[in-house]
């Protein structure tokens, strides 16, 4: 080791599952966190589209008639309680209770579930009351945005079902908390971008109706254009 | 419980065209990559030649307008999505796992899915060339030139639905370099000990991963309006064009970044090797790759000054672009004082790496000049552009790219090439280059505006247009003579011996080329060029470093190969390829596409069932 700087060490043993590496992180871990940056921008980039055309539809149904806050308010609960859940899973699967982690995977797929049913409910009623993708900017925007969401909750949904069934027919060690904790960093992800999506498109962009020039986005640009000018 | 279909036996890993369907071997796909990439830089190159053709003189006919459009459009597309960011992979793949001493990336198989996806959706993106729907509204395609009613024909889908598998594929590759060079370092390789060539590679891949759900999310939209009717781009429903050109430059930017960062760190290496002295401030040089990938993100809007953002976004663009030029400047000052006093062998990647620094020296001044928005106005649209991006792009990073090519072909073949032949394909090239797209300049400024396929004469443009298509051959002829040196050299070069440049980094303390599984012991790093330390400690002992001894394959735990990621590949190409097929009943294309879709899904469950290769390695009786 004294004589030279690339003295060759012996070579490491490390456990089957649980490669060595340079952070301590595990290498699918970190790749989950990475992603997740990734999908921030995605994400970003859609909320951002939304944000940009918000009260610019030029024909209706416009979002004051015909969103509504109150049943989604239910169904965004109902999301937020799955992230518990979840977090009770991955708890049960540190401890090694097998038996727990499958009931708290399948009450979080329920939840999840539900929330699914909720969103197919509100795709549908808005296609009757004749919001199409093609309708306006309005839709083009909120369906794109929350049905990448939906997607998103929908791939969580069956990674958590091959986990509650790597569970059952595997009482042994398989799925690995990593594998559980993994599963859910990007629940719980999928959750944050929901708690924006509902402030945005429901809380605050809920009540917009056609492009006027008393608009507040309007109104608070014209301010600010008008302290630099 | 599983079938093991995906793991085929070991001994039929390394040889047959099996082998290299199924390899996850990084020095096989990075082999993989660089093929590919020449491949369409020959296509690319083909495309320019054309276009070079058409405008030798004025009022040409060779093609027609709508061929030209095609042509400038597949150029750039190709020339960006499928040469520059794949040769930029193809050294990531061959060098990072050796240049921090690793056994192979993070994720072998995703490596290899990264690669499958990329050649799959270069393929389909050049399909349309079978079917006569070639892209045609240039590489930013801008809407609402590409909305239905103004792009008729499937060429646009082509570009956005390849483009998007194309995402796919360096997303997937991002991801697995920033895991790979975060985590998988050797002992004592702390960050700052790392070569610059690492070091840029993790901020591209940094880039990747951030910029890439940008044009994701602007393809998707694209798509939603030419495929089931949405408004993104609709300005009969009030949508605004502009979006387009804000989400694909703020993803544009950073693009150009993570095209030019990998060649700054091929110049970064080869630099200090060529001159027998350490990088001259080596943490400045790091420090200004990351701040110049901070800051991508804040000047894209210099794409759009004649757009009518007003003075105050103009402004601010103005500023932010010119501040950009710094860190960028910072660099070039730091691999001339790496050359100073230093004692400098101009060996062909040098001198490609000195052509480099040059070259993209000019294509910086022309950058700033068009930094200044009011000076940007006059040059907007014009072959003054042209000349800009080639001498960043072909000067830049072609350059940076040819240079690493030469650098690292004696460890990749184990051969060394022919060094006249070499050092006349620099000469060449660079006189080419430059006499190519030199007189762009002033073509621009008199006012020659790009994208046109003909001008008339009387403008005075045609003896620059004539000295561009000149220069054009000479670069092709400069690209022969490579392309000669190359399989010469493999066949008939002199053995190269595993470090013939006294080179500082890990990669050539082992024999060339690297052996399947690469460090038979990983090796321990105290400082930064680590085998230059190395060398020069046994040089005092009077004692020479011999390469790392050959031991046997077999007993060196490697993963396996799988036919997975070929599948999940092709399963992802499929839904893009699903939705352009057209038989008359429109609608064919959704269950078309879904097809694609199962099979992905099929992919990705047989990949994640299939056997970790400690279970395969053990049960075969082996251990490590």
């Amino acid at each position: 080791m004294a004589h030279a700087d690339t003295t060759h060490a012996p070579p490491a043993h490390p456990p089957a599952h649980e490669e060595e590496t340079t952070t301590g992180i595990n290498h699918r871990k970190l790749l989950m966190w990475v992603f997740l940056g990734s999908d921030c921008l995605f994400f970003g980039s859609l909320i951002a589209t939304y944000m940009v055309y918000r009260g610019q539809s030029i024909v209706g149904p416009y979002p004051r008639d015909i969103i509504d806050v109150p049943i989604t308010t239910v169904s965004t609960f109902v999301l937020l309680m799955s992230s518990f859940t979840m977090v009770m899973g991955v708890a049960a699967a540190r401890s090694g209770n097998q038996k727990r982690l499958i009931q708290w995977l399948v009450l979080t797929i329920i939840l999840g579930g539900t929330f699914i049913g909720f969103q197919v409910y509100e795709f549908n009623l808005f296609r009757v009351e004749g919001l199409r993708y093609e309708t306006n900017l309005f839709s083009s925007t909120f369906f794109t945005l929350t049905g990448f969401h939906g997607a998103h909750v929908t791939l969580g949904l069956f990674w958590l079902a091959c986990l509650a069934i790597m569970a059952a027919r595997n009482p042994a060690g398989r799925p690995s908390d990593l594998d559980v904790d993994i599963a859910g960093l990007y629940w719980h992800f999928v959750d944050i971008v929901w708690i924006v999506i509902f402030t945005l498109l429901y809380l605050i962009g809920g009540f917009d109706g056609p492009p006027e020039a008393g608009h507040a986005a309007v109104q608070g640009w014209n301010w600010v254009t008008g302290l630099i000018s | 419980m599983v079938t093991i279909t995906g793991v085929i036996p070991r001994p039929s890993t390394y040889t047959g065209l099996w082998s290299w369907l199924t390899t996850v071997d990084h020095k096989r796909i990075g082999a993989l990559y660089g093929i590919s990439a020449f491949f369409f830089f020959i296509v690319g190159g083909i495309e320019a030649g054309i276009m070079r053709l058409q405008l030798i003189t004025s009022d040409n006919s060779l093609v027609s307008a709508d061929w030209f459009n095609a042509m400038f459009t597949m150029h750039g597309t190709t020339m960006i999505f499928m040469v520059i960011m794949p040769f930029g992979a193809t050294f990531f793949n061959f060098l990072i796992p050796l240049m921090i001493g690793a056994r192979d990336v993070a994720f072998p198989r995703l490596n290899a899915f990264s690669y499958w996806t990329f050649l799959f959706g270069a393929l389909l993106m050049h399909a349309g060339f079978l079917i006569g729907q070639v892209p045609d509204a240039g590489w930013f395609s801008y809407a609402n030139l590409t909305a239905a009613p103004f792009s008729v024909g499937k060429g646009l889908d082509f570009w956005a639905l390849s483009l998007q598998v194309l995402g796919v594929a360096s997303l997937a590759a991002g991801f697995n370099f920033v895991v790979t060079i975060i985590n998988m370092r050797a002992p004592g390789m702390s960050l700052m000990r790392m070569p610059v060539f690492v070091w840029m590679t993790l901020v591209t891949s940094i880039l990747l991963v951030l910029a890439f759900p940008i044009i994701t999310v602007a393809l998707i939209e694209l798509t939603a309006d030419r495929q089931f009717g949405a408004n993104f781009f609709n300005t009969a429903a009030g949508g605004d064009p502009i979006l387009w050109q804000h989400l694909f430059w703020l993803f544009g930017h950073p693009e150009v970044y993570i095209l030019i960062l990998p060649a700054m760190g091929v110049v970064s290496e080869i630099i200090p090797t060529f001159s027998r002295k350490p990088l001259f401030g080596y943490p400045v040089i790091v420090f200004s790759g990351i701040v110049i990938a901070i800051m991508s993100w804040a000047v894209w809007s210099h794409h759009m000054f004649t757009v009518g953002l007003g003075p105050i976004a103009n402004s601010v663009f103005t500023i932010t672009t010119m501040l950009i030029a710094v860190p960028t400047g910072v660099k070039i000052f730091n691999w001339i004082g790496t050359m100073w006093k230093g004692s400098i062998d101009l060996r062909t990647p040098m001198l490609m790496a000195i052509g480099f620094v040059s070259l993209f020296i000019v294509g910086g001044l022309s950058g700033v000049s068009h930094a200044v928005s009011p000076s940007d106005f006059q040059q907007q649209d014009t072959y003054y552009i042209v000349a800009h991006i080639h001498y960043v792009l072909f000067g830049g990073a072609i350059f940076g790219i040819f240079a690493g090519i030469y650098y690292w072909y004696p460890k990749i073949t184990g051969k060394m090439y022919n060094e006249l032949l070499g050092k006349i394909h620099f000469w060449l090239m660079f006189i080419g280059m430059n006499l190519t797209f030199f007189p762009m300049h002033y073509a621009g400024l008199n006012g020659m505006p790009r994208r046109i396929y003909t001008y008339a004469e009387g403008f005075g443009w045609e003896g620059m247009n004539l000295l561009a298509t000149i220069g054009y051959f000479v670069i092709v002829i400069s690209l022969l003579i490579f392309i000669h040196n190359f399989f010469r050299s493999i066949k008939k070069g002199e053995e190269a011996g595993h470090d013939p440049w006294d080179a500082p980094t890990l990669e050539w303390s082992i024999s060339s080329p690297p052996p399947v599984y690469n460090f038979a012991e990983v090796p321990v790093v105290r400082g930064q060029d680590a085998y230059w330390i190395t060398k020069r400690e046994a040089a005092a002992r009077g004692e020479t470093v011999p390469a790392e001894p050959h031991v046997d394959p077999t007993t060196i735990h490697l993963p396996s190969p799988s036919y997975w990621p070929l599948i999940t590949s092709f399963g992802v190409v499929w839904i893009a390829g699903g939705l352009l097929i057209d038989v008359g009943w429109d609608y064919i294309r959704f269950p078309i596409s879904f097809v694609g879709g199962i099979i992905t899904i099929l992919g990705v469950i047989g990949w994640s069932l299939e056997p970790p290769a400690e279970e395969h390695h053990e049960a075969a009786g082996g251990h490590h």
